[in-house]
């Protein structure tokens, strides 16, 4: 990482936070889902959600039944079995519709590009003026020159390989600021759809058509490619057992309703049961209410919602399987430099040389940095300020002053102000100038340059010229990394999720030992070279670990492939976002901390609601039981706790509340349940009193609510 | 002193002992099943059966070794049976009729000793001791050799190798059960219990006429009987025949026998994976589970339900004087509770509720603590069904002692527990719409259902026991019955086989804060109500029916 960061300030734009909050329950949405959910009805796409393809296949059972013998009871039960299979329809295409809306943005910046393919295929060109082919975006192929030109969109994935352009991204990435794109190094790729602002570059194509980076991310949040992740796979299999089980538990209890029937024989004959036993209506609006409908409903609009929120917090995952393995992270590795520390280097200190007072030196620095717009330059100032009593001169205040620029071949910046001159850089640079402006080489320099490298700090020497005499040294600024603030509290909290934390730099061992400390981090890597990640990955996973890691660079790409989660950073290389399963695309290191509770989050999600639809069955079997049977055995009637009025109100009102929950559960499913970082033991407790308590208690309430209401409807009371 | 302060005391007695035994016990079982040398006598056996004790098998061929070993069990015991009149100590009774002899050879390999038959009229002395207790020796132990498997499985890392089955066939009898069965002989011979060979003894009563009374090896079988849960009576009348349960003292010694090892197996557990509070965690539920039970039994009985029990205060028909209702209640309960098929009172006589928390103990799929073996690894894999739905509420993918939760194991787990399920309910149902079934049932109505509830609970579950007015030697119950007691207790094991073997198979993930403690008592909690949830969800129809229809009057 070189010393001076010519990284621009970044401001972070959240895409669409806000529609996540708002118009959950929004009947408009509701009413916008209505012909998807009604086109989910095919049996071929229901048979892969097994729980509610048996509430469709029942709903039709009791649409012939109700048309064959029809009553109040019978429709009141048909409709609202259907509407339980078309609520859950249209949960699922709630969730997929917060994704559509996305994708429909994207897919704006993918207009039909053309292409200005290189004439010759050779990028060695220093102007943009050769000769060119437009060719259709989609006809370009890997390996493809592409030139693209100020004011031009970018018509492929690819890596500059000529020459340097800001290039607005913010189709994709939703930030409005530009970035900086140039061959070779960490910083050449580019994206299809995004824009060259300035300058010219030649592109190098990488991706085949249909499968460029923004392809793969509008298929994503449309949630195309969705397929069910492990965690999903396995809870569909206990579903489908439990759906077993009381589908067993209707039709057998039939033959035995019958004898008890017939033993009862003087018992007469109802809506619910008569000699031939149950009537099919009851036994399938039993069945609908045992089997785990609400979780079966919800499922997959859960596993949706899940990569939506991540794409909310413009985090892309590759695949589902990605944001459950965060879930499960760990240990956490984590860049020191912009992760844990402020990516760039604030001044702590002024160094000055034996014989140059602190506060010429600090004068000296605060003049050079005036017009620097670095967050290294702007610390400067501010130092100054504080230590220095330093006022901040406005660069207007020196009107005649010149200001020389850094560049990346002086690797200087400065002032010349009243006929001095003064600069700041990196020491060989600045000592290569005090040298050439007539100076002598002096000692204590390299002294004081050794003694901050030492200890972790950057070293920026200032020096000054007066008009008539030879350039001189004037000291080091002593630029220190400075933990965010807040990060020993975050590492605490991962730490009580069961989560370590290992930061991972190239400083030496005693530096990087004394910033874990500051910032609370587990464990550190120093010196690290991407072979010794790579070593820490493999021995965590060896051991057991699943890791998590977030990387930029290309020699991060075996890393990032390693990891259980890789996250790459969009500023990235082309290599890095391959190997990585998500892409940050604000580029935040420190959101893998957000991405870990997400994925946490989808999973708490998914067994909080199994764990409610299977208590909210205690209450449907003491609403329906004595319902059916009472008639015959009236003692049974005592488990009738609800008093409901009817046995036909009692059914319908169970049957209602289980198509309701549905809905009422919608707005959790989406938003997760809430989540707040702590041990497995206090996190279950408090979800198996909110769903497990709550989820025995809430249908007793609610039956009795809703019989209330029901009893009024002539025929069923 | 009461009737029922005296059975608190040997509750509270009996509740001493087997926590004292836990430890001793338990890590003298580990011993037995981690020993790495194999001793002379082991050597010699392994030499005879062609086994060779140093290569273990994978899980398939651990599931083959037990099919076959079974299968040739059951076919020895019917020709055994078959051929009686030409062997010796026969006690003169003729060879076995095909029907009766096939069931009891299913239902003594498969530990579950339904007896369709009455011993002292059917059985001689040399089948009852050479062939019946045989079994009762080797199927306890290979309900042992399962469990120990399962635990294997969650010990092991990275290896498909999870014993050798005759190895652990061969410790388990002579290190576990034979001297257990010794000891425990040796003291019912002191507390009463008779042991000889005699096959039939005269005596004239005190009004006079002739009564003949069988003898036979009683103690020694007793003996088995209860340390491998198995309860076939040597009598008729099981444990409520004086001669095989003579006083309160042996009532104790045969309960405590009874749940001795079933208790003890945690611990086993608990030594095997490295952690003896995980040990402790799956007792508990047993415990909790177990003690609930009792107490409504207990409770429901001295409650008596019913116009008859409530004139004398207590219901008494049914049970013996000499052991009163909350030593018989709980006898009931604790072999309803182990799958022992043993009896000291009538339970088809029990008050409705009674009777039907009896039910409910077999429903629960045999746990609490269930029978040698099969009650450790049917609790675990409740558990790993408990671990899956909470791992999910702390958001990490779930895992039991290290081991993950995923598709395959949950899959396994989900039939495991779809196995009693389908047989009792399917059963039943077959059997009630066929309206010449309904003529075994001694009465008509809820307590003629639950009869037959009773009769699929007990054959399914590997109990044995039965309300014993239920008619169940015609065919149709003798095939069905045989074929729930087959398919309850093979398929359940393969299933635990290979869960084993998918365990054994995973490198294990190091617990963390963030892994959910399954040693704490929130987890004993959950583990009790999801059984208890599952279960009750399950047969709720039916018990409303038949125990809720007849009690709630």
């Amino acid at each position: 990482m070189s010393s001076m960061a010519t990284k621009p300030f970044k401001t972070v734009a959240p895409r669409k936070k806000a529609q996540a909050s708002n118009g959950l329950l929004d009947p408009k949405q509701w009413v916008k889902s209505a012909p998807a959910a009604f086109r989910k009805l095919d049996p071929r796409l229901m048979w892969r959600n097994p729980v509610m393809l048996i509430v469709e296949i029942g709903a039709a059972f009791t649409t012939v039944l109700a048309i064959v013998d029809p009553s109040v009871f019978a429709w009141t039960i048909t409709v609202w079995l259907w509407l339980t299979v078309l609520f859950a329809n249209a949960a699922e295409a709630i969730a997929e519709g917060r994704g559509k809306a996305q994708a429909d943005s994207l897919r704006k910046a993918k207009t039909d590009t053309v292409a200005r393919k290189l004439q010759v295929q050779d990028h060695q060109i220093d102007s943009p003026d050769v000769a060119t082919v437009d060719v259709p975006a989609t006809d370009l192929h890997r390996g493809d020159l592409v030139l693209v030109v100020a004011g031009e969109t970018i018509p492929g994935d690819g890596d500059v390989v000529t020459g340097i352009a800001s290039v607005d991204e913010s189709a994709i990435t939703g930030e409005s600021a530009p970035v900086i794109r140039e061959s070779g190094g960490d910083r050449s790729a580019v994206m299809g759809g995004t824009k060259v602002l300035s300058d010219w570059v030649v592109v190098k194509i990488t991706a085949e058509p249909g499968k460029s980076f923004l392809d793969r991310m509008i298929a994503l949040v449309e949630g195309a490619e969705r397929r069910k992740t492990p965690n999903e796979i396995a809870l569909n299999i206990l579903l489908s057992a439990m759906t077993l089980i009381f589908l067993l538990a209707v039709v057998t209890m039939q033959p035995v309703a019958i004898f008890s029937k017939d033993f009862m024989a003087a018992a007469p004959d109802t809506a619910v049961l008569n000699g031939n036993g149950v009537t099919g209506i009851v036994l399938v609006s039993l069945l609908v209410c045992l089997i785990p409908t609400t979780i079966g409903a919800l499922l997959s609009a859960i596993g949706i919602a899940g990569m939506d929120r991540l794409v909310q917090r413009n985090v892309l995952a590759m695949s589902g399987r990605a944001v459950e393995a965060a879930g499960d992270v760990d240990t956490l590795l984590l860049d020191k430099t912009g992760t844990i520390t402020y990516g760039n280097r604030r001044a702590s200190a002024f160094l000055a040389v034996p014989g140059i007072a602190g506060s010429h030196l600090a004068n000296a620095a605060q003049l050079s940095s005036l017009a620097d717009e670095t967050p290294e330059g702007r610390s400067i100032v501010v130092y100054a300020k504080e230590a220095y009593g330093l006022r901040e001169r406005d660069t207007g205040e020196l009107a005649h002053a010149e200001w020389i620029e850094f560049t990346a071949q002086t690797r200087m910046s400065g002032v010349d102000v009243d006929g001095t001159q003064i600069r700041k850089g990196a020491a060989a640079s600045v000592i290569a100038w005090v040298g050439d402006n007539d100076g002598s080489p002096n000692p204590h320099v390299d002294d004081l340059v050794d003694q901050v490298s030492r200890e972790g700090g950057t070293p920026l020497v200032v020096a000054e010229r007066r008009e008539g005499s030879p350039a001189e040294v004037l000291g080091v600024v002593y630029l220190k990394d400075v933990v965010k603030e807040g990060m020993a509290e975050r590492f605490a909290k991962l730490r009580a999720m069961g989560i370590r934390t290992v930061m991972v730099t190239g400083d030496n061992p005693r530096t990087a030992k004394a910033i874990a400390a500051e910032a609370g981090v587990d464990d550190f890597l120093a010196e690290a070279k991407p072979e010794d990640k790579m070593a820490l990955i493999k021995r965590e996973q060896e051991a057991g670990r699943m890791v998590a890691m977030t990387g930029d660079g290309t020699n991060d790409a075996p890393a990032l492939a390693a990891a259980d989660v890789g996250v790459a950073m969009n500023t990235g290389t082309s290599a890095a976002k391959e190997a990585g399963n998500m892409v940050d695309l604000d580029s935040d290191p420190t959101k893998l901390i957000e991405i870990v509770a997400i994925g946490k989050q989808l999973l708490m999600t998914r067994g909080a609601l199994t764990t409610f639809s299977i208590a909210n069955d205690i209450a449907k079997y003491f609403a329906i039981i004595p319902a059916i049977f009472a008639v015959i055995y009236p003692g049974l009637d005592a488990l009738n706790i609800m008093r409901l009025a009817s046995p036909e109100s009692a059914i319908v009102s169970a049957v209602i509340f289980n198509a309701i929950v549905i809905i009422a559960l919608v707005p959790l499913a989406l938003k997760g349940v809430a989540y707040k970082p702590g041990s497995a033991s206090a996190l279950l407790r408090r979800n198996l009193l909110i769903y497990g308590l709550g989820g025995i208690i809430t249908p007793f309430i609610g039956i009795k609510l809703i019989d209330l209401l029901v009893a009024l409807i002539p025929g069923i009371a | 002193m009461s009737e029922t302060t005296a059975g608190v005391i040997f509750i509270a007695a009996l509740i001493a002992v087997l926590a004292l035994s836990y430890k001793p016990l338990g890590d003298y079982m580990y011993r037995v099943v981690t020993r790495e040398h194999h001793r002379k006598v082991e050597r010699g056996i392994y030499r005879v059966i062609g086994a060779r004790p140093e290569t273990e098998q994978n899980w398939a061929g651990y599931a083959r070794s037990i099919l076959a070993f079974s299968a040739v069990s059951i076919v020895v015991l019917y020709v055994f049976q078959r051929i009686q009149h030409w062997l010796p100590l026969s006690n003169g009774f003729s060879g076995v009729e095909p029907g009766l002899a096939w069931n009891t050879a299913v239902s003594f390999t498969t530990n579950t000793n339904w007896q369709a038959y009455s011993g002292e009229a059917t059985m001689g002395i040399l089948i009852q001791a050479a062939g019946l207790a045989v079994q009762n020796f080797v199927s306890a132990a290979v309900g042992i050799a399962v469990a120990m498997v399962l635990v294997r499985g969650f010990a092991r890392k990275a290896t498909d190798k999870l014993g050798n089955f005759w190895v652990d066939l061969t410790r388990i009898i002579l290190w576990v059960l034979l001297p257990l069965s010794f000891v425990a002989a040796i003291v019912l011979i002191g507390g009463g219990v008779i042991q000889n060979l005699t096959d039939v003894t005269s005596a004239t009563t005190a009004a006079g006429d002739t009564q003949s009374l069988t003898g036979g090896l009683v103690a020694s079988q007793e003996a088995i009987k209860d340390v491998g849960t198995n309860g076939g009576g040597y009598f008729n009348a099981n444990a409520a025949h004086p001669f095989e349960n003579p006083t309160s003292w042996t009532n104790f010694i045969i309960i405590y026998l009874l749940l001795v090892i079933p208790f003890s197996l945690p611990r086993t557990f608990g030594r095997l994976v490295g952690q003896n509070r995980q040990g402790y965690a799956i007792a508990a539920v047993m415990g909790v589970l177990a003690i609930v039970s009792v107490s409504l039994v207990v409770g429901f009985e001295n409650m008596a339900n019913g116009t008859v029990p409530q004139a004398v205060s207590a219901a008494m028909e049914g049970k013996e004087v000499r052991f009163g209702v909350p030593d018989s209640g709980l006898f009931a309960a604790a072999t309803t509770l182990t799958s022992t098929g043993s009896v000291n009172s009538f339970h088809d006589s029990y008050t409705s509720f009674g009777g039907g928390v009896l039910i409910l103990n077999m429903m629960l799929g045999e746990v609490a603590p269930g029978g040698v073996g099969a009650g450790l690894y049917g609790l675990l894999v409740l558990a790993v069904i408990t671990v899956f739905i909470a791992g999910l509420m702390v958001g990490r993918t779930p895992e039991y002692l290290g081991k993950k939760i995923g598709a395959r194991e949950i899959k396994l787990a989900s039939l495991y527990f779809l196995v009693t399920p389908v047989l009792l309910l399917a059963g039943v149902a077959a059997s009630i719409a066929v309206p010449s079934n309904l003529e075994s049932m001694q009465e008509a109505g809820p307590h003629g259902l639950s009869e037959m509830l009773y009769a699929f609970a007990s054959a399914s579950n590997n109990n044995g026991s039965a309300f014993a007015g239920f008619g169940a030697n015609t065919p149709w119950f003798n095939t069905a019955l045989g074929l729930c007691m087959i398919f309850g207790r093979f398929l359940p094991i393969i299933l635990v086989l290979a869960l084993a073997g998918s365990f054994a198979k995973q490198k294990p993930i190091p617990a963390t804060a963030g892994t959910f403690p399954t040693h704490k008592p929130l987890f004993v909690g959950m583990v009790v109500g999801v059984t208890l949830v599952l279960v009750a969800l399950t047969f709720l129809p039916v018990l409303a029916l038949g125990p809720l229809a007849e009690g709630l009057q």
